[in-house]
């Protein structure tokens, strides 16, 4: 186990005051916590943080760790001996479900968790709920289906002590489930602690980005890119849609940035979103001598400034 | 990955139409019913009054455990968690445009 230098990881100095940690772990807290951050490493950052904070904010944790950490330097192999905390009595409850490093479960152990766990109005007997996100595939939302997602999981081992364990759930997705909602698998959070019943889970959903369409919603959105001459004169092309390619009707007289909406096609959810597409003018490249003299043609038959709207 | 697995676990969209009782919402969030009450007054969650009594949807429940976070791993204030709240939805919305004109 390595040494953690809890003071290096809050930024401050050796002899901080209170002040200056709860002003260095308040900025730390804002620029890395998953809610908010966009960092790479937010979540693992957040946690030596918030692991930190808990041990120098509480002046018994605090000097007990200095008592220890005098002799150590980061990342040196640690082993705490025995019977080293005596002496210090640890109060104040820990905060958070995140789970802490074995270098601070070996410090502070049970102690330093006394009352994390169990919140307010939790009902004596039942098992508490679980929450996860999840990136989800589109084609799931739109066609229903099964999914793997691993999910690693807080549990109280059989010592009590607070573990992180991974499990894979094979789950039904429901058909039509949008972004920021959540599915709910009733009986898969947390066993009950006695005979009662088991917590539920509640995972959250945001989508991959697809490859086709783009997600507003419930309603989904398709660029299609068309020539100059199936936007003027109108034309009928193939396009794909979620529910299988169709023909599309283009109303002459249409332009770059059109938008064609085919109602109920978008996501299946009550009630399902429509499906948009978006034309996109695609030009023919003038790369021989036949489509220049096409392009040519066109520009003699059809006086036209498009930058008349800008004066000039 | 095929559509007639049997044993996969069924999942349940949890949303709107899901309605939860403020003791619900305070089991879930593992905060007391009073500190549910100061976050509808703030603006946090809104309310559905299905009969006399006040009920929330799934949305809520997310926001709830949200605000939660924020409040307690920032140490921010009611008026700080519903400025956050709020503003890390316009962010979010913000960015869905962003990335729509890419």
């Amino acid at each position: 186990m390595e040494f953690k230098d809890y003071y290096k990881v809050m930024g401050v100095a050796r002899d901080a005051t209170d002040a200056q940690i709860k002003q260095a772990y308040r900025k730390l807290a804002r620029k890395y916590h998953p809610d908010v951050s966009k960092e790479k490493d937010a979540e693992a950052r957040f946690k030596e943080v918030g692991e930190a904070y808990e041990v120098l904010k509480s002046p018994e944790k605090r000097a007990a760790y200095d008592q220890l950490g005098k002799d150590y330097r980061p990342g040196q192999d640690f082993r705490p001996p025995p019977n080293w905390d005596s002496g210090f009595e640890f109060s104040g409850a820990g905060q958070g479900d995140s789970s802490y490093s074995d270098f601070f479960d070996s410090l502070f152990g049970a102690q330093g968790r006394a009352g994390r766990g169990r919140g307010a109005g939790t009902h004596p007997g039942r098992g508490e709920d679980h929450h996860a996100k999840v990136l989800l595939d589109l084609q799931a939302s739109l066609n229903g289906g099964s999914r793997s997602f691993t999910l690693r999981m807080p549990e109280i081992d059989a010592e009590g002590r607070l573990v992180s364990k991974e499990r894979t759930l094979n789950v039904q997705v429901p058909k039509g489930i949008l972004a920021g909602q959540q599915i709910r698998l009733a009986g898969q959070g947390e066993r009950s602690p006695g005979s009662g019943t088991p917590g539920d889970l509640y995972i959250e959903v945001e989508f991959q980005p697809d490859p086709l369409y783009r997600v507003d919603g419930r309603d989904l959105y398709l660029e299609l890119p068309v020539t100059p001459w199936e936007a003027s004169l109108g034309a009928t092309v193939k396009t794909p849609t979620p529910s299988g390619n169709v023909e599309l009707k283009i109303p002459s007289g249409s332009h770059a940035g059109s938008k064609l909406r085919l109602k109920g096609r978008g996501i299946p959810a009550t009630p399902p979103g429509d499906f948009y597409v978006v034309l996109q003018i695609a030009l023919p490249p003038a790369n021989d001598e036949k489509a220049k003299a096409a392009y040519a043609a066109l520009a003699a038959a059809l006086p036209f400034n498009p930058r008349a709207s800008l004066g000039v | 990955m095929s559509p007639s697995d049997d044993r996969a676990l069924p999942g349940t969209i949890f949303d709107e139409s899901a309605i939860l009782s403020i003791k619900d919402l305070s089991r879930m969030c593992a905060v007391d019913e009073r500190h549910i009450v100061e976050f509808v007054e703030e603006g946090v969650l809104s309310v559905v009054n299905v009969s006399s009594e006040w009920h929330f949807t799934g949305e809520a429940l997310r926001r709830a455990r949200l605000a939660v976070r924020l409040e307690r791993d920032l140490e921010l204030n009611l008026a700080g968690v519903a400025l956050a709240v709020e503003l890390l939805e316009e962010l979010a919305q913000l960015r869905r445009e962003l990335n729509a004109r890419r």
